[in-house]
Parts: C-alpha cells; structure tokens; sequence
C-alpha cells in the first residue's frame, strides 16, 4: 500500500500559501483514489507547527512539522535535509509537494538523497488500477505525456492551478516536530533579502491576477507617423495594469531589446518573458498586443483559458487557431480607450 | 580572494525552438519524428550559464570553464562547430540519446560520473552551473540532482545574477514568485548554479576561440564514453501534441470604441 506525503513550506508569514493549498486538495483526492492509502501532511518553514493547524480540518491523521528559525528561509541545504527527515519519518512512497519556487529548487536533490525519482511541474494526477498515473509536459509545453513509475519514493511537484486550494476550518494537528540536527556546512548560504526584480517602481508580475497582458515587440515599432512612440506604449500598458492588476507578460523580442540597448519599457525584464525561454503562467484570461510569431507565444499561452489578441495583421500565424477573439485595430488607440472605458469615462 | 574557480557547465543540445516536434506514434519510451534530422541548438538556459561562466572565468584569473554535454556523438560535434566560436572552454563529451524523455536521475547520475572523473578538477573550487530547465525535458531537476550527487549543499535555481566577494563569498539572486528576487550570501565554493537568462547577450562569433576549442574539441568527441540513459523506471501511457487549433473569431471592421468595449466587458465579465 503506497503512503502518501503531501510535503508543504509555509510562506514568509507562516502561513500556508495557495499552491501548498492546492497540493493538499490533491493529496486528499489521491489518498482517496488509492483505496484509502495513509496520509500525512508534512510542513516545514517558520511557524510549520502552527501552519499545520491551518489544516487541521481535512482529518488527516498524521502531521509531521519541521520547525524553527534555521528552517524560515528558503534554503536547499536545510530545505533538503528538513524534507527527507519528514520523508523518511512518514515512510513515504508519494511525495506530492507544490511547484513553488522554494520546492523546485530543493525537491530534485531530496528525491536523489532518498535514493528516489521525481516528477517536476506535473499538471494531472490520477489513478488507474491502484497505480498513480502523472502528466506532464515535454519540450516546453509542446507534447503531454501520462506515465507511471515503480521507483519508491516518488516525488511530484505539482503545477499551480490544477486543483482548487483546499479551504476548510483551522483546528489542533497536534502535530509532531521533528528535530532536524544541522551541520555548519549546511549554513554556508545566508538569504540576506527579498528585492522587486522590476526597474521599475511597479510590480508588474502578479502571479494571482485573472489577467495576463502580454505586450510584443511591436509596441516599440514605428507607427504610422514614421516614428516610435516607446513612452506612449509604456504609459498605456502600466495604466492598464494599474487598473486592471493584470500580470505583465511579454514576447522574448521585446525583452531583448533592452540586452541590445534598444528602445524599451523601463519596467519591462527577463521575469516578464513568455514562451520558450520564458515562463509558462496560468491565468483565466490572456490579452495579447502587438505581439507576432508561432510557436514561442503558443507556449507560453499554453495554460491561459480565454485568449483575445489585437494586432494590426488578421492573419498573424499565432493569433489565427490560438486566440478566441483577434482584433484587427491598433493597439495604441485600443488600449487608450480601454483606459479611459476602465475609468468610468465615455 | 580566490585562486581561480573551476567551472563545469552541463548543457547539451535540444531541437531548435523554432521546429515543429511530434512524437512518434506509439514509440515506447516515447520519441520525437525525426530527431536526427532536427535542427540543434546548446540549450538556451545552459546557454546563458555557458556565458556567464566564460564571464566569470575572464574576471577571475586561475579559473577554467568546462562544458560537459551528454547527446549523440555526431550531433555533438555539428553543435560544437556553432558554440565553440562563442567562448574558451574544454569540452567533456557523453555519447547517449540527448531526448528529453531520458530520466533526469537518470541522465544525471551519468554527467555527474563524467564530472568526478575529469582530471585536475579541484572540487573546493567548483561551481557547478547549468540551466534552470532545458527545453528538451523541462524537468529543472537534473542539476541539482548531480549537484547532490557530487556532495554540493549549496544550490540555487533560476539565477539571474552572480557577484563574488573580496572576502571570497558569492553573492546570488534567484527568481521566485512574484517577479521578485532572493538574495543569498554563500560563503564560496563549492555550489551550483542553475541560471535563468543572467544578463549577458549572446557573444559574437569568434573564429579564434573556436580554432582554439576545436582542438580540443575533437579528441574529447573521440573519447567520449557511452551513456545509455533511458527511463527504465517509467512505464510511459501516452505521448501527444494536443489539440490547441481554437476557432479565431476575427474581428476587423468594428470602430475602436467598438473593440474597447467589447474588450471591457470581458475583462468584467
């Protein structure tokens, strides 16, 4: 019988943050589907303890905390050793942990120390047959695939946005803290800080929002007066995002230019990068701009449910078969008017 | 100060990005149409780390830079006649597929021997670097999984900047959630280092960087081991491209009052 571990961080006010949430849903569910496998719930971070009964209403049995000072900051060496404490005190067979950026960092190398295999950014668990089947995705999001392993443990990192964060009455977990000794040479790293990546004053990255707005290089082309208004499409994009508090996206063409001291917008980075080289995010609805090109932009709108483009070109290869609605208008005086629409103006 | 670091970068080829990849019908373990026949690049994050080191390494006197690639033999070799010019390094060639379908522990556990067996490296002053994921398996677990085999306890993922210290600490910025970065402070080497885009363009061609590489190059192809990584331990159900085509409604004779709206109302919607 598998023993299932839902592996969890709290984030930096000792609460357990919404991918953490959603990784219990499907902790819950998988146990389930197992025939009733044993269950338990893992925490580590400052205030893991506490974190624990923040969970305490899903009934799981058994809550392992690694708790502490030495544990708050998100750090491979005692990340690493606080996860295969919890792994080989629960004698865990599947481990199932959130694809944050914390674990994504930390869980390959435990899966390695525990003699194990992992499963990175899976976006669908099931079971069929008693097995646990996972899906994930090849080659940038380009081919799914579903497979099973019989390597034990099994770690699986799971994507955000595939289950719904688990919601439920806080409690007593009750649960055990296990001591964790550290080695000084598992403390040579100190995190000294947390810093906006963005040039800019305003976030333009907000993981949580219901929109992504992806801007292309097209923004800072010539417009129809021969010239290129760079500082027009700036204030039109972070106007639209302060209203809106959509997330910043952006082709690669458009990031590079700032890399070849070309024309660009103060706030625009690599964080913002879609598509290849970029990130894959996860938001309800996706609204494009001048952007143009296939394949990068197919990838990295692969997970956006309800996607709308504007684009000067009605038969741009990307937007044509990817987008719900293309329209076909400028995206200077589109983007405008929005503004003013948002603003409660005519 | 140091004396110099050794740096390894593990990085090898992957389908250029630009192609169209399908998976061969009911191939188990799964594989890409063609994949002889596909265009290569070096894998853009482990190209980025591949830059970053060869920066390092000109910054920092003593130091070397290694680049160990696992992929097919021939392969290889058309991708070395591209990166060589870019940058000095001494390649470490792995005969093996170069699919990202073979297991990252898999795949790891292979670059991590080729490692450990280069002659002269000095581990305490190792600095393991590569990408943060490829573009093949997208896993962004091979690293740290060689990194823990090789005793490294310090690591780092999607790492966009890396700034020694006088006193010989390194200073690192992460990505994490939220378009926000980590800062660390590793007392030195040894550490790994899975980068993201860092911040370097890539270098122009350089014919005498890769005269100079390719004569080295060539007998490191030649001694290149056998690696036969695979995923012994998958049972693989299904591989697939998967239905993307969307109806596109095009809208283009409506006023841009028009589109605005239609736009607004959706976002509220």
């Amino acid at each position: 019988m598998e023993h299932v571990l839902c592996l969890l961080h709290t984030d930096a006010d000792g609460a357990v943050p919404q991918p953490a949430r959603e990784a219990v849903t499907t902790a819950l569910r998988l146990a389930t589907e197992l025939g009733g496998a044993a269950l338990a719930i893992g925490v580590i971070g400052a205030g893991a303890a506490a974190a624990a009964d923040q969970l305490a209403g899903t009934g799981v049995e058994r809550f392992v905390a690694v708790d502490g000072p030495d544990f708050a900051s998100s750090r491979y060496a005692t990340d690493a050793a606080a996860a295969a404490a919890i792994a080989r005190a629960t004698e865990a067979t599947v481990i199932v942990g959130p694809a944050t950026a914390r674990f994504a960092r930390t869980l390959p190398g435990v899966a390695r120390r525990l003699g194990g295999r992992i499963d990175t950014q899976v976006t669908g668990l099931a079971v069929d047959a008693g097995r646990v089947i996972a899906e994930r995705w090849y080659y940038r999001q380009r081919i799914v695939t579903k497979a099973s392993r019989t390597t034990r443990p099994w770690l699986l990192t799971l994507a955000p946005g595939i289950a719904s964060p688990w919601q439920g009455e806080p409690g007593q977990a009750n649960a055990e803290r296990l001591a964790v000794e550290l080695s000084a040479a598992e403390q040579r790293t100190r995190v000294v800080g947390i810093e906006q990546a963005s040039s800019g004053a305003a976030q333009t990255i907000r993981p949580d929002a219901d929109l992504l707005l992806v801007a292309g290089a097209g923004w800072t082309k010539k417009q129809a007066d021969g010239q290129p208004h760079v500082a027009d499409a700036a204030r039109l994009v972070l106007g639209f995002l302060e209203r809106t508090r959509a997330s910043l996206g952006s082709s690669k063409s458009l990031v590079d230019q700032s890399a070849e001291g070309g024309a660009v917008m103060p706030f625009m980075t690599h964080l913002n990068q879609v598509g290849q080289t970029g990130s894959t995010p996860r938001h309800p609805k996706g609204l494009a701009t001048c952007c143009h090109g296939e394949e990068p932009h197919v990838v990295g709108w692969r997970f956006i449910r309800e996607r709308r483009a504007i684009n000067l070109d009605p038969s741009c290869g990307w937007a044509r078969g990817k987008a719900d609605v293309l329209y076909v208008a400028d995206a200077f005086e589109v983007m405008a008017k929005v503004n003013a629409l948002l603003d409660g103006a005519s | 100060m140091t004396d110099g670091y050794h740096i390894i970068v593990c990085g090898s080829l992957v389908p250029d990005p630009l192609q169209t990849l399908e998976p061969v019908p009911g191939s188990t373990p799964p594989a890409l149409k063609n994949e002889a026949m596909l265009p290569a690049v070096l894998d853009p994050w482990a190209a980025h780390s591949l830059f970053e080191a060869a920066r390092l390494a000109r910054e920092t006197p003593g130091s070397k830079v290694w680049l160990v690639s696992l992929g097919p033999k021939s392969r290889l070799q058309q991708l070395m006649m591209q990166v060589a010019q870019k940058v000095p390094f001494e390649l470490v060639a792995l005969d093996g597929p170069a699919s990202g379908f073979a297991d990252a522990a898999e795949v790891a556990a292979a670059l991590a021997g080729a490692i450990a067996a280069i002659p002269g490296l000095d581990r305490s002053r190792l600095l393991l670097f590569g990408g943060c994921a490829s573009a093949s398996r997208d896993a962004g677990a091979t690293l740290q999984m060689v990194a823990e085999e090789l005793g490294i306890h310090d690591q780092f993922l999607a790492v966009d900047e890396l700034k020694p210290a006088a006193d010989g600490s390194l200073r690192v910025l992460e990505r994490i959630e939220g378009g926000r970065y980590l800062a660390s402070v590793c007392d030195g080497p040894p550490l790994c280092v899975g980068w993201s885009t860092g911040s370097l363009p890539e270098p122009p061609n350089s014919p005498q960087i890769g005269m100079q590489n390719m004569r080295a190059i060539m007998p490191a192809l030649q001694r290149a081991k056998p690696a036969p990584v695979g995923s012994q331990d998958l049972a693989w159900l299904d591989a697939r491209v998967p239905d993307q085509r969307r109806d596109t409604r095009i809208v283009k004779d409506a006023s841009t009052d028009a589109i605005a709206a239609e736009i607004v109302a959706w976002i509220r919607s």
